[in-house]
C-alpha cells in the first residue's frame, strides 16, 4: 500500500485580530498518500485557504499555528525555523497554486524569468540548468517552451494557469497544494486544466490536495474528500462514499444543492442562514443553528470525527 | 400562440477599437469589437430564457441592449409590441425602465455602500415618483423585502450593504429590481459570485417570483446546469452569434452544433467513479479576438468538423432543424 507522504495532527491555525481570535484551521486531522488526490470542499471562508498556507509553514498574518502536527515525508515542519522552512520544506517539499496566482503574475518580467529566479537564488543553479528545468516543466503541462520568452499579457487565461502549475512543479515537491485552479476559467479551458491535472496526477504520481468550493469539479478528480465546516473537517472519506452516501447532514445538503446537468431536478435544496463568524463560532456543533436535524445534544457538546464506515468518518450526534 | 414579451431581431453591438494617433494619422481604418453581432430571439410570457456562452462572447451586450444601459448599431427590440429603440426623450426611458429591470453579477459592487438597505430600495421608488409618504413606501420596501424572504424586514432596513451576507445582499438586488413591479427582468450571472448553497436558494427565489409576480426572465449565464435546471428556453453564444437556440432540455440532450457539444462535454458533473478518465472536449484552439471575425462559419477555426470550400468560406444560417429547435451550422446531421 502507498505511504503516506502528508500526515496532519490535531492542527490549529488561529489569526490573532484586533476583533478577536478567527479560529480558521481548528484541530484538523487528515493523512494523504503517495499519488493520491484530496480534495478539499467547503463555503467561503470555512478555512480551505487558510489551511493550505498553514501546510506551507506559512500562515498569513496575523495567523500563527498554535498547536499540531503536519509530516511531510516523516519529517515534523511545525516549529522548524523559517529559513529551513525556505531553504529545504517549501517548494521542494510541498508547494501550492495559490487562488487567483494566474493573475498575480509580474507584468514587467518574461515567464522565464519569473520560473528561473527562485532556482538561481534558492537552488544556487545556474541561469542555463533553470532555464533547461523551466522549459521541460512548461512542456510537460502543455505548452510551448518558447513561452519563457514571453509576458504574461501575452498569454490566455489557460495558457497563464499552466504556467502557474508548471511553477509549483519545478522543485519536484512531494505535495502541491492547488488552491481553486480553476475558477475563473471557462468552462472549456476548465475541463482542459483539470484533464492536464488528471496526466500530470498519473503520469508525476502527484500527491495532491485539491481545494475548490465547486464540489462537482471537485468529483473530476479527487480520490479522496474532505468536507470543510467553519474551520473544522465534518466528514472525510473516498470520494464515492461521499458523493453517494454522503453522512453528515452538511455534506448532504451541500450535494442536494448542485443542479445537475442530465438530470431533472424537481427542486434544489439550499442551506438556510450562513456560515458562522469564527471568533464566536456556536457552542457544540458549529453547524447546529442551521441543521434540520439539530437535537439538544448538539448545541452543548461538540461531536468528535468517527469511522462510521471503513475509511469513512464525520462528525455528528446522529451517527 | 400569443405574442412575445420581448422580441429582439437581429441586434448588433459593434465598440470602437482606441487607436493610437499615429494609426489615425496613417488612415488606417477605425476597426470594431464586435461584441453582438445580428442576434433575433423571442421571450413569452412567465418564461426564462437562458443565454449561454464563454466569457466574451456578448451575453452582458446583449443584457445592456435590452435595459437601454447601450444603444445598438444596429436591430430592433420590441417589448410588448413597441419599438423600444424608438424610445428617445427621459420620460419615456424612465418608463421603460420601471418595466424592465436588470440584476447583476457582483451582490458586492451593485448596491451603493453608503445607502442604508431601505434607502437602497426607496431611490427607485423615488425616482419613479411610487408612493405619495414614507409611510406608503416603507410598506413597499417591506414587502419586497418579504418577497426575497429578508426576514423581518424592520431587522434589516437600516443595515448597510456590508452588514449583510452575499445572498442576503444579492435577494436585497432582486428586491430593487422587483419593487416597481417589472414586466422583464435581466439577470446578469445573478448567481456567479456565491456559494452552491445560497445559489440554490436565489435560483429557488427567482422561479418562485416568477410563477407568483408573473415575470419573465432573460437569464445570462455561462454554467449549462444552471440553465437547465432554471431556464425553459436556452440560447448558446458564441462570438457575437447565437449557434443554436430551442427548448432547454432539447438543447442539452440533443445538441446540435458542434460548439454546444463541446460545451456540454466540458461541464463538470459531481460523478467521482470517472476521476481518473481524461474527457474527451471536441474542440480545438481559443477563442479568437471578437475584432478579427473569422470568415464563413465564425467557429470554423476551433470546430472539428469543418470542411473546407464551405466552412470558411460560408456563413451559416439559424435554421429550424426539428420544431423550435435551431443551429447555425452548415452540417447538422452529417456527423
Ligand atoms: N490574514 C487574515 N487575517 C484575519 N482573518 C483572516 C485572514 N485570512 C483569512 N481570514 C479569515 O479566516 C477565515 C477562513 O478564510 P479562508 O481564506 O481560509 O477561507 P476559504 O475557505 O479559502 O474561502 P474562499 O472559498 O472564499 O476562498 C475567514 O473567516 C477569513 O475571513
Ligand atoms: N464598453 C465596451 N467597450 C468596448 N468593448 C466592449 C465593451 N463592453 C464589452 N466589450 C467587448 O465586447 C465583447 C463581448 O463582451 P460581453 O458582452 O461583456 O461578453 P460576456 O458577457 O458574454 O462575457 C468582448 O470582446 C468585450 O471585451
Ligand atoms: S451534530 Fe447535530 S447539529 Fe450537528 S450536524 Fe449532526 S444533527 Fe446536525
Ligand atoms: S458550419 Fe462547419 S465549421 Fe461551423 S460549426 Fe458547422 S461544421 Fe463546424
Ligand atoms: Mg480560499
Ligand atoms: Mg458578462
Amino acid at each position: 500500500m502507498a505511504k503516506n507522504v502528508l500526515e496532519v495532527r490535531n492542527l490549529k491555525m488561529y489569526y490573532f485580530t484586533s476583533k478577536g481570535v478567527v479560529k480558521a484551521v481548528d484541530n484538523i486531522s487528515f493523512d494523504l498518500k503517495k499519488g493520491e488526490v484530496l480534495g478539499l470542499a467547503g463555503e467561503s471562508g470555512c478555512g480551505k485557504s487558510s489551511l493550505g498556507f498553514t501546510l506551507l509553514g506559512m500562515p498569513t498574518p496575523p495567523g500563527k499555528i498554535v498547536d499540531g502536527s503536519i509530516k511531510i515525508d516523516g519529517r515534523e515542519i511545525v516549529g522548524l525555523p523559517e529559513d529551513v522552512l525556505r531553504k529545504e520544506i517549501r517548494w521542494q517539499k510541498i508547494s501550492m497554486i495559490f487562488q487567483g496566482a494566474m493573475n498575480a503574475l509580474n507584468p514587467v518580467y518574461t515567464i522565464g524569468f519569473q520560473m528561473t529566479e527562485p532556482l538561481i537564488y534558492h537552488k544556487g543553479m545556474s541561469q542555463e540548468e533553470a532555464l533547461d528545468r523551466a522549459q521541460k516543466y512548461l512542456e510537460l503541462v502543455g505548452l510551448d517552451p518558447e513561452i519563457v520568452y514571453r509576458y504574461p499579457h501575452e498569454l490566455s487565461g489557460g495558457m497563464k494557469q499552466r504556467v502557474v502549475i508548471a511553477m509549483a512543479l519545478l522543485m519536484e515537491p512531494s505535495v502541491v497544494i492547488a488552491d481553486e485552479p480553476t475558477t475563473a476559467l471557462d468552462v472549456i479551458v476548465q475541463a482542459q486544466i483539470i484533464n492536464l491535472m488528471k496526466r500530470l496526477k498519473k503520469e508525476l504520481n502527484l500527491s495532491m490536495i485539491f481545494i475548490t468550493h465547486d464540489l462537482s469539479i471537485l468529483a473530476e478528480i479527487s480520490d479522496k474528500v474532505a468536507i470543510m465546516y467553519a474551520g473544522k473537517i465534518i466528514e472525510i472519506g473516498d470520494s464515492e462514499k461521499i458523493y453517494y452516501e454522503p453522512a453528515h447532514p452538511y455534506t448532504q445538503k451541500l450535494l442536494a444543492a448542485i443542479p445537475r446537468l442530465h438530470e431533472d431536478v424537481e427542486r434544489l435544496e439550499f442551506i438556510p442562514g450562513q456560515p458562522p463568524n469564527l471568533i464566536n463560532p456556536p457552542k457544540g456543533c458549529r453547524f447546529h443553528p442551521r441543521c434540520p436535524y439539530a437535537m439538544d445534544v448538539c448545541k452543548e457538546q461538540e461531536p468528535e470525527l468517527k469511522e462510521i464506515d471503513k475509511d469513512h468518518y464525520a462528525a455528528c450526534w446522529l451517527l | 400562440m400569443a405574442e412575445p414579451i420581448l422580441k429582439v431581431e437581429n441586434l448588433k453591438k459593434y465598440f470602437p477599437l482606441k487607436r493610437g494617433l499615429l494609426a489615425s494619422l496613417r488612415g488606417e481604418p477605425q476597426r470594431f469589437v464586435h461584441a453582438v453581432d445580428g442576434v433575433s430571439f423571442e421571450i413569452y410570457k412567465q418564461q426564462v430564457f437562458a443565454l449561454v456562452g464563454e466569457s466574451g462572447c456578448g451575453k452582458s451586450t446583449t443584457g445592456r441592449l435590452i435595459v437601454k444601459l447601450l444603444e445598438p448599431t444596429d436591430g430592433k427590440i420590441y417589448l410588448e409590441g413597441e419599438d423600444v429603440t424608438e424610445i428617445k426623450t427621459k420620460e419615456e426611458l424612465l418608463a421603460y425602465r420601471r418595466r424592465v429591470q436588470m440584476i447583476f453579477q457582483d451582490p458586492f459592487a451593485s448596491l451603493n455602500p453608503r445607502f442604508r438597505i431601505f434607502d437602497v430600495l426607496e431611490e427607485p421608488l423615488l425616482i419613479h415618483g411610487i408612493g405619495e409618504t414614507r409611510a406608503e413606501r416603507e410598506e413597499l420596501i417591506y414587502k419586497a423585502l418579504e418577497m426575497v424572504k429578508i426576514i423581518p424586514p424592520e431587522d434589516y432596513v437600516s443595515r448597510f450593504p456590508h452588514m449583510l451576507s452575499g445572498g442576503q445582499r444579492q435577494r436585497v438586488a432582486i428586491a430593487r429590481a422587483l419593487i416597481l413591479n417589472p414586466t422583464f427582468i435581466v439577470a446578469d450571472e445573478p448567481v456567479s459570485m456565491l456559494d452552491v448553497s445560497i445559489r440554490a436558494e436565489i435560483l429557488e427565489l427567482m422561479k418562485s417570483l416568477k410563477d407568483k409576480m408573473g415575470v419573465t426572465y432573460l437569464y445570462i449565464t455561462h454554467d449549462l446546469s444552471t440553465a437547465r435546471y432554471f431556464a425553459d428556453w436556452i440560447a448558446v453564444m458564441y462570438l457575437g452569434r447565437i449557434v443554436e437556440m430551442g427548448p432547454a432540455e432539447k438543447v442539452i440532450d440533443n445538441p446540435l452544433h458542434p460548439y454546444t457539444r463541446a460545451l456540454l462535454a466540458a461541464v463538470p458533473e459531481p460523478k467521482p467513479e470517472r476521476r481518473n478518465v481524461i474527457k474527451e472536449l471536441p474542440i480545438k484552439g481559443e477563442v479568437p479576438s471578437a475584432v478579427n471575425i473569422p470568415p464563413g462559419c465564425r467557429f470554423h477555426p476551433r470546430c472539428i468538423y469543418a470542411k473546407k470550400g464551405l466552412c470558411d468560406v460560408e456563413q451559416p444560417k439559424l435554421i429550424e432543424y426539428e420544431h423550435n429547435h435551431f443551429a447555425e451550422c452548415h452540417l447538422v446531421g452529417k456527423f
